[in-house]
């Protein structure tokens, strides 16, 4: 995906099931004044109040992927923080 | 495409979906809502869904069963309130043969719990509320030990 223009850019990033409630939020968002890795974004949620409930660990998807830590997130990406899967 | 529904799910459509005059096998899972957790008595329970990513982890899944076995899959997942014995999720698959119906059967189902974003939060007898973690669960319960394939 294309980086966009220069400056800080906000990411959406969306949190579902324990984690929703936990944060007592469906998203937060982050701002970035440039790239940030995907474990820079979990960092940064893990930061707000009840945050530090989400494990560092966790798994995270990146535009509906799971992406790995060291994933770039630019511009327009679509982020989600996904607790422990229970489907089935 | 609907693999996600908050209608009832049925086992025969799957079945019927699939079927055709060249596949002599179909192999089907349903997972149904059981009435206990952990040694706990469970009322009811709610999935929900990282709905666009489901749906695309759904597709990709059922895509790579096709790729790899000569089989047709059906697959739908309920979303929302549940109660005990409703079909959670129900999956058919259909082959020339029953080997490969049977493995595309399993893989998908194993693939769908491993990847598939999707939670379920459990309701007690007692009026409690949890959502329901494998990844704890694991160790102590054997019930999700299933995930294990069993030869």
């Amino acid at each position: 995906m294309a980086a966009g223009p220069p400056g800080p850019f906000t990411i959406r990033v969306q949190l579902f099931a324990r984690y929703a409630e936990l944060l007592g939020a469906d998203h937060l968002d982050v701002v970035a004044e440039g790239p940030l890795t995907v474990g820079e974004v979990l960092s940064r949620v893990r930061a707000f109040p009840g945050g530090r409930t989400i494990g560092v660990g966790t798994l995270v998807a990146v535009n509906l992927r799971q992406a790995p830590l060291s994933a770039a997130v630019t511009r327009g990406d679509e982020v989600a923080i996904l607790p422990p899967l229970a489907g089935g | 495409m609907g693999f996600l529904t908050r209608a009832p799910i049925g086992v025969a459509e799957l079945v019927a979906a699939v079927s055709a005059p060249e596949r002599g096998g179909v192999a089907s899972f349903v997972g149904l809502v059981r009435d206990h957790h952990g040694g706990r008595p469970v009322r009811a329970l709610e999935y929900t869904a990282y709905e666009p990513m489901a749906e695309s982890i759904c597709a990709e899944i059922v895509g790579e069963a096709e790729a790899r076995w000569p089989v047709r899959i059906a697959l739908r997942h309920r979303l929302g309130p549940l109660g005990i014995g409703d079909v959670a999720v129900g999956i058919a698959a259909a082959a020339g043969h029953r080997d490969e119906a049977f493995a595309a059967c399993r893989y998908a189902i194993e693939e769908l719990k491993r990847r598939v974003p999707i939670w379920k939060r459990e309701t007690f007898a007692d009026g409690t509320e949890e959502w329901v973690d494998p990844t704890r669960m694991a160790a102590a319960n054997s019930e999700e030990r299933e995930g294990m394939a069993p030869w």
